[in-house]
Order: C-alpha cells, then sequence, then structure tokens
C-alpha cells in the first residue's frame, strides 16, 4: 500500500481557543523541524487537522519521527485516492488485506465534508464494508469496539482513506510555554522532569554543574547524551555547563558538615537563576521528587528555595520512584541514567546530612563563604552548546567502531 | 571441497574474523573496568548491541550476549523455570526441538517440573490447536523452534502466538537458530514472542557466542551468577572480540537477504528435481513457503545416513546425517521419527544444508555424484 500522506490530529489543543492559531503554527513549525531531514516531506498545519504529505517517501521513519513530536495527540498514515468510488473499494481491500489477521473485527467510518459526493455516509459505510467482506469472506463486522477501523473521508480533493491510528506524545508544542531552564543532573529524575516540561509546551534549556577532577569527563559526556536522547522531541537543546568545582570545595572546607549539601544547592540554584534571568527563562525546572532523598524533603526544599523568587517547578515532586522508571524507560533515558558515573550532587555528600535544615542557621553558615565572589568567577567560565538528536558523547569511536561493525 | 553441511556450522566470513583479530589485538580491555581503556570496550560492546538491536527492529536492551544457541535455550528454560516456579510447573514443548531443548527439559523433568512434548504432523510441524489443548492454569513457558534443524519445516509461530495471546502469563520462547538470514524475521520477532535464542556461528560469526532477545517487561532468573555483567543476568566478561565479529556477521548475512534466499533456493531446487526421480528416493524438506530455503533432507531407503554420508565425503562433498549433534551418536532421528516416518527410512536419511555461497555448478556436481552412488547403492537395495 503505497501511503501518499500523513493526518495528524491534534487533541488538547483543539480546546485552546483565539491561541490556536499560535499553537498550530508553532507546532507546524516544530513538526518540520522534526522531519528536517526528509526533503520531500511537506507540511500543512490546518486548523482542524495538519496533512503531512509524502511525495513518495517511505512512510515508516517519519510515523516513528512523528511520535516524539509533542502536541500531536494521534496521527494516521492515509492513501489519497480519486473521487471514484471503485478506487476506493479496490484500496480498502487492498489495506485490509495487509493488516486482517484471522479473527479481527473491523468498521467502516466515514466523514463526508464535499457534500457534492453522490453516496450519502451510509451508503459508503456500507458499500465499501461490502467490498470488503466480498474480499475477505471471514471478517467480521463489530461497529463497537472493532479491531480496525477503516476511515474513509471524503473531502473537496479527493478520498483519503486509513486504516491504522498511531498515538502521538500528546502534550502541547514546544515553545508554546516559554522558556525554562532544568537542572540536569544526569540521574534518573531529572530528565524525566525535563520531559514532562517540555511536553507542556516549555523550551526547555539544560544546566549541567560538573566538578572535575571529582567528576569525569564520562559524567559530563553522559549528561550530554541524556539531552541528546530528550533532543529527539524537540530538535535541538542549548546544554549549559557550569564548573562547581571551587564551589565545592570552598563549601567543604568552610560549611558544617550537616549543612554542606544545602548550602551546595543553594549555590547551584542560584546560578540557575542567574542563568535563566540572562536568558530569558521564566522558571526553574528541576528533579525533586518530594522525600526521595535528604535535599527532598519540605524542609530542605523551603531553605534551599529562599534563595530566589523565580517559580521552581518540580514536574516529578509527586511521583513513585518506580513511576519516573517508567517514565525514564518509555522515553530511552533509564539505560543511560544508571550508567555508574558519579555526579557533583554525589561526590562530597556527608554521611549523614540535614534531613531537617534550619533556614536561619542556613543562612548564617552561608556568610562563611564569598558567595558573589564565587559565583562570579563560575559564571566567567560558563560553556554553552548546541546538542541535537543522534548525537553520540559517550561513543566517540563510533565512527572507528563502525568499521568494525 | 563442497560444503553443503550449513546447519552444522558455516565458515566464517573473513571480514568477521578480522574483526575479531582487531578488536582482540587493539581493544582488549575489560568493558568493566573504569578507566578509559575499559570504557572503550565497553562503547564497542554498546555499539554491537544496538547494531543488533537496529537489525532486528528490537531494542539494545533487549539484547543479551551468550556462548551460543545451547546456553541461549538453557537459559531461556531454566531461568524461567526458576522466575516462575512459584506460579507452576508445568512446560510445552514440541517432540522436534534441537537437544539443547529436549535434555533442558528432561532434567527440568528430573526435579519435579512437568513438560508437555507436542507431536507433529506428517509434514514436521507442531499444531496451533494441540498447544491450546495443553495449556493448563500452571503453565509457565511454551517453547517452539522456528526453523526444524534436521527437516527445514517452519513452524506455526504466528498462529501459536494468536493461542497465547489469551495467556499474557506464559513465557513464549523461539529457537531461532536455524532461522537468521532466510527472511522469518517477522515471524521469529512477532509481537507475542518474549524470547528468542540465537547462535554466531549459524551465520559466519566465530564459535562460542551468540545472543538472546529477552522482551522488556519478561524477566528469568541468571545461571550465571558473579561479576554482573549483561545486567546482572549473565555473568562473565564479555567475549568482545566474537560479539563485535557476531555483529558484522549478522550485518553481512542480512544483505541482500532476499537475493541469498533466491540462490538457496534455486541450488536446492536443482538438487530435488534430480534426486526425486529415483524410486527408492523420499524427500522430507518441501519446497512451500513453510519449508527453510536452506535444509533438504532425503533418505535412500535400504542405505543406511551415515554410508550416504561417507559416500559423499569420499568425493569431497560433505553432507550429515540428519543432525550434527546426534550424527556421531547411534541415533534416529528425532524429527523423522516424531513424523512417524518408518524406521528404515528415518535410518536412511541425510541432509544437504546450503548457504548463500553455493552454487548451481555444486548442485550439477552434487547430482552427478548422486548417480554415480545410486548406482553402487543399487546392488544393496537388492540385498535387503
Amino acid at each position: 500500500m503505497q501511503y501518499t500522506e500523513i493526518m495528524v490530529r491534534y487533541g488538547e489543543l483543539s480546546t485552546k481557543g483565539k491561541n490556536i492559531k499560535d499553537f498550530i503554527n508553532q507546532l507546524g513549525g516544530n513538526t518540520t523541524k522534526a522531519l528536517h531531514d526528509f526533503p520531500d516531506v511537506r507540511v500543512h498545519p490546518k486548523r482542524d487537522r495538519m496533512h503531512i504529505t509524502l511525495n513518495g517517501t517511505e512512510p515508516k521513519p517519519v510515523l516513528e519521527r512523528l511520535k516524539l513530536v509533542f502536541g500531536i495527540q494521534s496521527f494516521s498514515p492515509v492513501v489519497q485516492l480519486p473521487k471514484d468510488i471503485e478506487a476506493v473499494y479496490a484500496a480498502a481491500v487492498e489495506m485490509m488485506q495487509e493488516i486482517y489477521q484471522a479473527g479481527m473485527t473491523f468498521k467502516v467510518q466515514t466523514k463526508r465534508a464535499d457534500k457534492e459526493f453522490p453516496m450519502d455516509t451510509n451508503a459508503i459505510n456500507r458499500e465499501v464494508g461490502g467490498a470488503v467482506i466480498t474480499a475477505l469472506p471471514d471478517i467480521k463486522v463489530d461497529v463497537k469496539n472493532p479491531d480496525i477501523e477503516l476511515l474513509v473521508d471524503v473531502r473537496n480533493n479527493g478520498i483519503f482513506l486509513s486504516s491504522l491510528t498511531i498515538k502521538g506524545a500528546g502534550g502541547f508544542p514546544v515553545g508554546t510555554a516559554g522558556k525554562g531552564i532544568m537542572m540536569l543532573s544526569g540521574g534518573i529524575d531529572s530528565p524525566v522532569a525535563a520531559y514532562l516540561g517540555m511536553k507542556r509546551g516549555v523550551d526547555m534549556e539544560m544546566i549541567h554543574f560538573f566538578s572535575p577532577p571529582y567528576t569525569t569527563q564520562q559524567a559530563l559526556a553522559k549528561a550530554k547524551q541524556l539531552t541528546a536522547v530528550l533532543a529527539q522531541s524537540v530538535g535541538a537543546i542549548k546544554f549549559i555547563q557550569i564548573p562547581f568545582t571551587e564551589i565545592q570545595e570552598t563549601i567543604k572546607e568552610k560549611v558544617p558538615e550537616g549543612y554542606l549539601m544545602t548550602i551546595q544547592r543553594r549555590m547551584m540554584l542560584r546560578l540557575s537563576v542567574l542563568m535563566a534571568q540572562k536568558r530569558n527563562g521564566l522558571a526553574i525546572f528541576n528533579g525533586e521528587a518530594l522525600g526521595q532523598v535528604a535535599s527532598q524533603t519540605m524542609e530542605s526544599m523551603m531553605a534551599i528555595n529562599d534563595v530566589t523568587t523565580m517559580p521552581i517547578i518540580r514536574p516529578v515532586v509527586s511521583m513513585d520512584k518506580t513511576e519516573i522508571i517508567k517514565v525514564a524507560e518509555e522515553i530511552g533515558t533509564f539505560d543511560l541514567s544508571i550508567m555508574p558515573f558519579e555526579d557533583c550532587c554525589t561526590i562530597f555528600a556527608p554521611p549523614s546530612p540535614k534531613t531537617r535544615p534550619n533556614l536561619e542557621k542556613t543562612r548564617q553558615f552561608e556568610k562563611l563563604i564569598d558567595v558573589d565572589g564565587l559565583i562570579e568567577r563560575a559564571l566567567a567560565a560558563v560553556e554553552i552548546s548546541t546538542i541535537r538528536p543522534g548525537e553520540d558523547y559517550m561513543n566517540p569511536e563510533e565512527a572507528v567502531f563502525a568499521e568494525l561493525l | 571441497m563442497i560444503y553443503f553441511d550449513n546447519s552444522a556450522t558455516t565458515q566464517a566470513d573473513p571480514t568477521v574474523v578480522d574483526t575479531y583479530s582487531k578488536v582482540s589485538n587493539n581493544i582488549w580491555g575489560n568493558p568493566s573496568s573504569l578507566h578509559n581503556f575499559g570504557e572503550q570496550a565497553f562503547s564497542l560492546l554498546n555499539q554491537s548491541r544496538k547494531q543488533i538491536a537496529d537489525i532486528f527492529e528490537i531494542k539494545p536492551h533487549e539484547v543479551f550476549f551468550t556462548s551460543g544457541g545451547t546456553e541461549g535455550d538453557n537459559w531461556i528454560i531454566k531461568g524461567t523455570a526458576i522466575e516462575k516456579r512459584a506460579f507452576g510447573k508445568h512446560l510445552i514443548t514440541t517432540q522436534i526441538e534441537h537437544p539443547a531443548v529436549i535434555n533442558t527439559m528432561q532434567q527440568l523433568e528430573s526435579l519435579g517440573f512437568e513438560v508437555t512434548y507436542l507431536p507433529v504432523d506428517k509434514r514436521g510441524r507442531v499444531s496451533a490447536n494441540d498447544v491450546a489443548a495443553a495449556i493448563r492454569p500452571d503453565t509457565i513457558l511454551v517453547s517452539v523452534m522456528v526453523v526444524n534443524n534436521e527437516v527445514g519445516a517452519i513452524q506455526p509461530i504466528a498462529e501459536i502466538a494468536e493461542v497465547l495471546a489469551d495467556y499474557p502469563k506464559i513465557h513464549f520462547h523461539v529457537d531461532a537458530v536455524q532461522a537468521v538470514g532466510k527472511g522469518l524475521q517477522e515471524l521469529v520477532f512477532n509481537s507475542r514472542v518474549d524470547f528468542a535464542t540465537f547462535s554466531g556461528h549459524k551465520f559466519h560469526a566465530p564459535r562460542g557466542v551468540g545472543f538472546i532477545y529477552m522482551k522488556e517487561g519478561r524477566r528469568i532468573a541468571p545461571l550465571m551468577s558473579g561479576g554482573g555483567q549483561e545486567k546482572n543476568l549473565r555473568s562473565g566478561t564479555e567475549n568482545l572480540p566474537a560479539i563485535a565479529a557476531m555483529a558484522k556477521a549478522l550485518r553481512l548475512v542480512h544483505e541482500d537477504e532476499q537475493a541469498k534466499i533466491a540462490q538457496e533456493q534455486v541450488v536446492r531446487q536443482t538438487i530435488i528435481e534430480h534426486i526425486s526421480n529415483q524410486p527408492n528416493i523420499t524427500v522430507f524438506s518441501e519446497t512451500t513457503s513453510d519449508f527453510a530455503p536452506h535444509i533438504l533432507t532425503f533418505a535412500i531407503e535400504g542405505v543406511r545416513g551415515e554410508t550416504i554420508v561417507h559416500a559423499f565425503e569420499e568425493q569431497g562433498i560433505y553432507i550429515s546425517t540428519t543432525s550434527a549433534c546426534s550424527s556421531k551418536k547411534e541415533q534416529v532421528s528425532g524429527t523423522l521419527v516424531a513424523m512417524k516416518v518408518p524406521e528404515h527410512i528415518a535410518t536412511s536419511a541425510v541432509r544437504v544444508s546450503l548457504d548463500a555461497t553455493n552454487t548451481i555448478a555444486e548442485a550439477q556436481q552434487f547430482n552427478q555424484v548422486f548417480d554415480k552412488l545410486y548406482v553402487g547403492f543399487e546392488k544393496i537395495f537388492v540385498k535387503n
């Protein structure tokens, strides 16, 4: 079956009222970007649906790519036919023969936007169904819960036939919710939090703190690789790496052990907020889940949050670890996240950090370090890069290996 | 020499051996080592795994490396038995499986498990209805090979998958050792199949390496406990040179797969058409689409299989009695017995197993030798 186009349904977008035009334009742009390396594909965002014409492009890789684009509820590969009912019968039969397996049920569902077409909806349902049953005598009709739903869409420019509906990523088109700054560690939670934020339309940039020589190049490469995985949904992500060694060493030297972690986190948050302000970000995102570790009690969150009034959004705050892992597996970050490279959150972790830090004491202990000077020096050494899907940071020798394999 | 015993083993591809040697010489770090020399080996291991996963359109974390087909079968069956013993102790397989399955099942029987060995029809195919009838509330595994190694019959995996769709808790294992490069990918990776066994040396990789497919979400107990390799499910330092070589061999065997299958079919057809003319010949491998393209098993009634093998060998042609694993023992083919082939014919069976590198010229040479030998064999027929 030679599919000619893909029909995309918007879902939640359709409820957006006045903003819908902006949303659809953004989605059209994002989709075009996601499909940029298929030169013959054309994206046509329309008010009720988006039509992607294939112009001879193999549909399968296009379908795979679309699964990742936020703002798409579902989509179907479609065959465009002339307005000739005989051609519809033939194509319906061919399509059904391809997917039918013994015991499956089906129904025909017709939408007739073109009221000039001589047959009405019921007649089309009946006749196309009849043609299928003649070709596949064992197939049963089930109008309530069919295995295959054969969709016939009679439009002004032709009749469109499809039988397969693929679930999209849902959510809102990235970019419609403004820019956010994600504190990405490299663990399981923060990539999931980033994904969930992007799914609500946030244009996310990643901040990663690294502390050489305590953390390795591999830990940094891992954070970049996670970003490359997340970039599959959005095309490209800015990666902001901030050196954290001096700050960590100073805190370790000056601050009582129980408050190491709290003050470290406050410094990270300060740096993130400053970066966000510089880059027109509206909120900080992180992967904190309530109660998971010492820094993730509400007391801790309060003591850390104290340094800023910028909103801190914690998409996974109320999720169980098992729920977070499930999402991580689905979005392909889990296997990377569990690779055993120390990140800078764990290297100086004291054996018993305060789970209920006192805010006043925190502020007092922090006076022992030169906050402004440390921040200035860290910001001076920030490096920003753009990370794209498919890039490989974990395996610099991929091309060499490709010759072996 | 003409090598027609490719179901026993295949010749390692020279470029695959080259990979083996380069990795052995240059990337010999332990993938578990923390330093970047080990890291390099780890990266190559991952890239090999990804290449295999990409070829089969599965996920890299669904691929687990083993030492070969026997280990894969043992692991999936025993691993299921251990993992799911609290849920039941009944396993289902067929009478025509490879000994790696049959003997594993028998070992489990001696440990208190119950096993149903399903029969096959005259064409060497198990029936999905029989699978359905054998399922009990305590069934934990159904294990069925994709391509029978003795006659080449392709088993009705899709139909069995349909039966098992109603029993989502039962593990469904397919032994795919003879199915690689034979256009059977869709069958092997049917969405209901949970596990599949592969062996490298059946598709031009070196000996001693293989892998299993374990569907995401399924779990079996490890048999090899130790240093925690392969996600703690198959410990033992990874055989990286062989793994990389296997990944390459798998890529090569899938290049022009359809053309290779066509080549095997035409070579096999050349032999079948010729030998079928003789009265004492029974051909078990059919040319229909439910038989693999590369296996041709036939009997010369009245002549023992090993006699035929040695007679061909003297003329420089290597074939086998029905399976290399049992051919050195005084055993009749399990598959032919299960197909209810009379014993005097089953003992006269030999297998020609092809590869895409075999040629029509080789088939014609085989046919000439066959004619010469057949004339000699006729003297024996009379005595019988």
